[in-house]
């Protein structure tokens, strides 16, 4: 603790003032802004001057606004450091004792001491479900939206489902059926496609946008009148990875309002509230937040990157000769991420380690959004990222598509 | 939403007439023999055969190339058919009691059937049967009559030189001879017997009946004998023990003395019940034609010209259930003749086929001679019987071959040029192998082995057998090197056969090697069937292709996938757990990769898991029905899997009663049989880099996983082999460098691989661009590679690969790729201007045609039907635009996707119509016509046939039965 000296208030700008804190202890130190370095060095300086060296750590810090964001890769921490005005409030907690609930405790609208209760003095009680670890990138991000409420009727839903790794089923059954239309000629009973059950537990069920009897009118922007059964299956298990469902919702109480004041994602019903809420702040960080229009809040709903959604599919090409395995070193932190979920596919001759893939990347544009929009964890791929990206492409160890 | 917007392409008038002059789609012509027949006719005056089929289909056939088809509106089985002779025009009743008129009618280019309804046609018949049914009851005898009811009329018969009379036989045994003109009895005839069938003789002096206790019966006509109440003579040739009913008979004159008398049935219940027979008997001579499926009916081509005093029949054509039937009836011994046409395809259920265009003349020599060479012992002089009509189709400007794999490991080669489908050249793979049944000659081979020396003198004919000694011996996949003579086959039982062609007989033994395609993967154990032992002693081959290498892969899965490349002498092969690559040449083994999934438990087990999938027994149960399809009295064998089966399937169609659902789940990479090698290619590109390219091979699974190595092969390539320089080529072996892997995200089954090169066109075959066969790859630019899966069709860029362009056809369209080809199609009206252009079928049966590399959409045509599993299963696709599939177990239909190349029917007949009927031409002669417009003036006509009555008023007071009107035509 001594070692680390106060930063004189003059070169605040340069440096910042670290406060950490492992259970009742406190250690203070400061950090070059502009050379925050990495995080496993990082990690390692927090263990070193806690002396806790063989302390598995969960790092978290409390942002601008109070809520208590997780530290855990080179993004976030980077984020931290930057935003970090001037103090930069780390609460250290042990991996095995960590209490994942708190993260992303909205603390604006609570008192200022919200963070410390929040760490401190959270009754065991409110533990009911067993703790999910959303602070790693895979588990942290968006699910569910709801999309293009200006341009639909106000009867139909556009879902979008994002599905990422194979570790949550999509989780619904469609049937064939028959719906009635209005037509000028009077009412017309047609053939239709409807959502025939809902898997416990899948993605469908959690998001609460989706319901049994739903009919379903598009795929991804195709229409699926005049298909059949097993062609809209095929359809949809074809857009899996990024499932975009137009629905005419059976329950029609809770659809959006236009017009109804402020934001999409608040006037729907309240089972959906909370998913479209993510939608919203998701892709609101360019304007400003969630208070925008809902006009701006369609608008982000696609970002430009994301039309093609072939962005979310990239295939994995693996180059497997001696040569290209010496030249590649990827951060590895990175590829714990992504890895497993080829390895056992693939079965490779190179490192594992190395085959760091930007799948990753470019599938979580924006991981912590549901949560807060000026998170750590940035929309847009930082510089040194893209560098990365770049250097990796010209060693040809890894090639994305 | 914005994105769709981009797949819209504007029509630009240009491209769209380059379309028109390139792509057309047509279903050319069926080859191969109709499914299910039920009815023939023969027209003696025409030499044309027709053909009716249960699912309403007729089939008109002359000399080899005259084809007409036309189907019935309602598929209702066809039940008989009459040409009315020299006219072109025929009759057909169908089983729903409708008649319905065909002619033959001159289309703008061809003829085709076009067809008429009659409903109610000629109800004149109906009050003369009427009339005289009471009036023969009281001429009847009282000892004979009985108070019995003459039961329904089996026969009717003109009198071969009398127009006017008429021969009517009843059912309970009484045959009449009535007189048309006079309107009376003119002989009774008392038979005691069931009646099956009746026949003249020539002269009009005899005839002859068959009965339902196996017997015959001659009987004398003669004017003024009022009543015979006994025949000339009456026979029960394979009694005296009870026999089965003589269903036909036919009774031919001959020049050399004794008349030869034909009948189908009529063989001992007890021991012979079962066969499906038809004897031919003349004097002494005397046989039994045993057949492997139903007789449905059969004529004889014999003298109808009334100058000649006898019939002297030259051919005795036979139509049975699965297969047609010529006799030679001129040469001593009777010997069958080959038939041009109406191939039976499916003697052995077909598991797989394959295309060769442009076939080398020396090539197509070789095999025609090996082919005769099969054939030595069957020979006979005789022309084909049946030629009425011209072909006017131009000889074939190049030769086609199409190769059928089946289900007992044979291999047959068809001449596939033209209209007709004509058999060349059958290769047996069974004799590398230990079988059960080793049989030193082969039955079909040797007709005089097989005559039975017992009573009666059976013997064998025709070439039909479904029943496959050892289903291991089935053939998966083939691949023909044209240039070098090469066939590699590979069957259920991973078995890789390459095969070299010989114009020698030849005795030697062949290599095996034995690959393990499971490589170091522990803990699995196979529990299908076991691999075939192959026969290690030299063995004798026939002149034709003669096996050179075996190889077995082991576990002895099914093969999945194989490639050749002959100018490496490699050679690919893969299954449900890996794949390998194998040099002939040297024989040893290259490489052996696994591609199982460790969590794929299916797969390894085998068929006879316990552990089965829904997907998997719903998978079998299809297979199951189509195999049915090929003989609905197929013998069932019990064996322990066909009860699992079973078992399976009533599971699943318990299932299917509750409402349809499907899951939405994207697929996982542990799903079952992932590890199926789906597609092998070998190609000349650049893999490691893009300044040396070499020989590589490319393998791509069921689960989206796609492997590329780079193969150094001694003496080939301007890559590191040459670089090395050192090393003597006889010493070096091949070796085999993974040089990438790809995991597609979507993960859809990997259908095809192709490599592109730097002008976007597919690499050429071995030996195309060395012999300068075809320009040259350009391997100047950036190569691509083509990679189609169920779901979508990317070009990836070589050697970095990237993503070039793609098209998603499954997240567009709903359909899954099924079958992808690279197709040159010529245009139509520029000489030289041609188009690479990749052609996939869909599970929905159509066709998406793209271009490549953009992989733009062209055009799409409805093909299949999309219920047709199997007829998708099977569609092959020819490098010119056009394809065959199955329609039915026994029939290709073939198609054309190209503006130029069609291979369909083009000939004349010469008709002999009294006068011309309102032609109407349809352009396929399967539109049906309204009835009511076209039937009067057919009753107008005078219609110079036998049975016209033209004087009689029409009369529709009269209760008219189906019986009626078919009594009155047969």
């Amino acid at each position: 603790m001594n070692k680390n000296h106060r930063a004189p208030s003059s070169h605040s700008l340069g440096t910042v003032e670290v406060k950490s804190k492992f259970g009742a202890e406190f250690r203070r130190f400061s950090l070059d802004r502009s050379k925050p370095g990495r995080f496993d060095e990082f990690y390692g300086l927090l263990q070193h001057v806690h002396r806790i060296p063989n302390v598995e750590l969960l790092v978290a810090y409390a942002d601008v606004h109070g809520d208590l964001l997780p530290i855990n890769n080179d993004d976030n921490y980077c984020k931290a450091i930057s935003t970090a005005s001037p103090l930069l409030r780390l609460f250290l907690q042990r991996k095995e004792e960590a209490d994942y609930t708190m993260f992303g405790t909205d603390s604006m609208t609570r008192k200022k001491n919200t963070v410390l209760s929040a760490v401190l003095l959270r009754p065991d009680t409110n533990k009911k479900k067993p703790p999910v670890i959303i602070s790693l990138p895979k588990d942290f991000r968006p699910v569910s939206s709801i999309i293009d409420v200006d341009i639909l009727p106000e009867t139909h839903r556009r879902v979008r489902l994002y599905k990422h790794g194979q570790e949550k089923p999509l989780g619904f059954y469609i049937r064939d059926g028959s719906s009635v239309r209005v037509t000028p000629q009077g009412l017309e009973k047609v053939p239709g496609i409807f959502i025939s059950r809902l898997v416990p537990g899948g993605l469908a069920e959690s998001t609460g946008l989706l319901a049994v009897n739903d009919e379903v009118l598009e795929v991804n922007g195709i229409e699926v009148a005049g298909k059949s059964l097993d062609q809209v299956t095929d359809m949809m298990i074809a857009n899996s990875h990024n499932l975009i469902i137009t629905v005419k919702p059976a329950n029609q109480r809770n659809n959006v309002v236009r017009g109804g004041g402020g934001v999409g994602g608040g006037t729907t019903s309240g089972s959906s509230g909370r998913s479209s809420d993510s939608g919203a702040s998701f892709y609101g960080y360019s304007s400003h937040g969630a208070s925008a229009s809902a006009a701006s809040h369609i608008i982000q709903n696609f970002p430009v990157g994301e039309l093609d959604s072939d962005e979310e599919e990239e295939d994995l090409v693996i180059e497997a000769g001696g040569e290209a395995e010496a030249i590649g070193h990827a951060p590895s932190s990175y590829s714990i991420a992504s890895v497993p979920r080829y390895e056992p596919h693939l079965n490779l001759r190179t490192n594992p380690s190395s085959t760091y893939s930007i799948h990753t990347n470019g599938t979580l544009p924006g991981s912590s959004g549901s949560l807060n929009n000026t998170n750590a964890d940035s929309a847009t791929p930082s510089p040194d990222r893209a560098k990365e990206r770049r250097s990796l492409e010209e060693e040809g160890t890894v090639i994305t598509l | 939403m914005m994105k769709f917007r981009f797949r819209r392409q504007g029509t630009d008038p240009q491209r769209e007439r380059i379309k028109q002059e390139l792509f057309a789609f047509n279903k050319t012509v069926g080859h191969g023999f109709p499914h299910q027949p039920s009815a023939l006719a023969f027209d003696p005056k025409l030499q044309l055969m027709a053909i009716g089929t249960k699912s309403g289909a007729i089939k008109i056939y002359g000399a080899p190339g005259v084809e007409f088809t036309g189907i019935h509106g309602d598929a209702t089985a066809v039940t008989q058919i009459h040409f009315l002779p020299g006219q072109g025009r025929l009759l057909s009743l169908l089983d729903d009691n409708t008649i319905h008129l065909w002619e033959l009618v001159a289309g703008p280019s061809r003829e085709v059937g076009g067809h008429f309804v009659v409903r109610i046609f000629s109800l004149w018949e109906k009050i003369k049967l009427c009339l005289f049914v009471s009036f023969i009851h009281s001429r009847l005898p009282d000892d004979y009559r009985c108070g019995k009811s003459l039961g329904p009329v089996e026969s009717l018969q003109e009198h071969p030189q009398q127009p006017g009379k008429i021969l009517i036989g009843y059912s309970r045994g009484l045959v009449v001879l009535w007189d048309l003109g006079a309107g009376r009895v003119e002989q009774l005839f008392l038979g005691k017997q069931q009646l099956e069938s009746l026949v003249w003789e020539r002269s009009g002096n005899l005839f002859v009946s068959s009965h339902n206790d196996g017997g015959y019966s001659v009987w004398a006509v003669t004017s003024g004998n009022a009543c015979s109440p006994q025949p000339v003579s009456s026979t029960i040739p394979y009694g005296p023990f009870p026999c089965k009913a003589i269903n036909k008979i036919l009774w031919r004159t001959s020049q050399s003395g004794s008349p030869v008398l034909l009948y189908s049935g009529g063989m001992p219940r007890a021991s012979y019940g079962d066969r499906h027979c038809l004897t031919v008997q003349q004097d002494k001579e005397h046989v039994t034609l045993d057949f492997t499926s139903r007789v449905i009916d059969f004529f004889t081509v014999h003298s109808i010209k009334p100058e000649k005093e006898f019939d002297d029949p030259s051919a005795l054509v036979v139509l049975l259930e699965e297969e047609l039937v010529v006799i030679d009836l001129q040469t001593p011994g009777w010997p069958s003749l080959p038939t041009p046409y109406l191939a039976p395809l499916h003697s052995s259920a077909i598991t797989c086929s394959c295309h060769i265009a442009n076939v080398p003349p020396k090539l197509w020599e070789r095999l025609i001679n090996a082919g005769k060479a099969q054939r030595g012992r069957q020979q006979t002089h005789m022309s084909w019987p049946i030629c009425g009509g011209k072909n006017l189709a131009p000889p074939p400007k190049q030769q086609e071959l199409l190769l059928t794999g089946h289900e007992d490991g044979t291999v047959r080669f068809w001449d596939a040029s033209g209209v007709a489908l004509t058999p060349l050249y059958k290769l047996g793979t069974a004799n590398v192998f230990h079988t059960d049944c080793d049989d030193p000659h082969d039955p079909g081979d040797d007709p005089d082995l097989q005559q039975e020396e017992e009573w009666p003198p059976f013997r064998k004919v025709g070439c039909f057998d479904p029943y496959s000694d050892d289903p291991r011996l089935g053939i998966q996949k083939m691949s023909l090197c044209k240039y070098s003579n090469k066939l590699m086959v590979a069957g259920t039982a991973g078995q890789v056969i390459v095969l070299g062609f010989n114009d020698e007989r030849s005795d030697h033994s062949v290599d095996v090697s034995v690959v393990d395609l499971l490589q170091d993967r522990e803990g699995f154990t196979w529990k299908g069937h076991s691999r075939l032992e192959p026969r290690l002693k030299p063995a004798p081959f026939p002149p034709g292709f003669q096996p050179l290498v075996l190889v077995q892969c082991l576990p002895p899965a099914s093969v999945t996938a194989v490639a050749l490349h002959t100018e490496w002498n490699l050679i690919a092969f893969g299954t449900s757990h890996g794949f390998g690559l194998f040099d002939y040449h040297r024989r040893n083994s290259v490489l052996a990769r696994c591609t199982l999934h460790p969590n794929d438990s299916l797969a390894m087990e085998g068929p006879l898991s316990r552990v089965k999938s829904l997907k998997k027994s719903l998978r079998q149960s299809f297979r199951r029905i189509r195999k049915s399809r090929v003989s609905g009295k197929k013998r069932v064998i019990t064996t322990p899997t066909s009860k699992v089966q079973e078992a399976n399937a009533a599971l699943a169609e318990q299932e299917e009663v509750a409402p349809v659902q499907r899951r939405i789940e994207p697929r996982s990479a542990d799903d079952s049989l992932s590890g199926v090698v789906r597609c092998l290619c070998f190609a000349d590109t650049f893999l490691r880099d893009g300044t040396h390219h070499g020989p590589t091979l490319w393998a791509g699974t069921n689960s989206g996983s796609v492997y590329a190595y780079a193969l150094e092969v001694p003496g080939v390539g301007s890559g590191r082999a040459c670089e090395r320089g050192g090393a003597s080529e006889s010493s070096s072996c091949v070796e085999a460098v993974l040089g990438k892997e790809i995991q597609l995200m979507h993960r859809a089954p990997v259908v095809s691989i192709c490599v592109l090169d730097g002008r976007g066109k597919p690499l050429p075959d071995p030996y195309e661009a060395s012999q300068d066969l075809a320009i040259a790859p350009d391997m100047t630019n950036a190569h691509s590679v083509l990679i189609a899966s169920e779901e979508q069709l990317k070009v990836f860029s070589l050697p970095k690969v990237s993503a070039k362009t793609k098209f998603k056809l499954t997240a567009h369209e709903g359909c899954r790729v099924r079958k992808v080809a690279l197709v040159l199609f010529s245009s139509a009206a520029q000489e030289d201007y041609n188009e690479h252009t990749l052609v996939c079928l869909t599970n929905l049966g159509d066709m998406h045609l793209f271009n490549i590399p953009a992989l733009r959409p062209q055009v799409r045509y409805d093909c299949i039907r999309k219920e047709d599993i199997s007829g998708i299963a099977s569609c092959v696709f020819s490098k010119n635009g056009q394809g065959f599939y199955l329609i039915s177990p026994s029939e290709y239909e073939r198609f054309s996707l190209s503006a130029k190349v069609l291979t369909e029917p083009l000939c004349s007949v010469q008709l002999d119509r009294p006068q011309m009927l309102p032609v109407v031409s349809d352009g396929e002669g399967q539109t049906l016509e309204p009835p009511s417009s076209l039937s009067s003036p057919i009753l107008d006509t005078p219609l110079d046939s036998p049975l016209s009555c033209a004087d009689l008023t029409l009369d529709s007071t009269g209760e008219l039965t189906v019986e009626d009107v078919r009594d009155f035509l047969t």
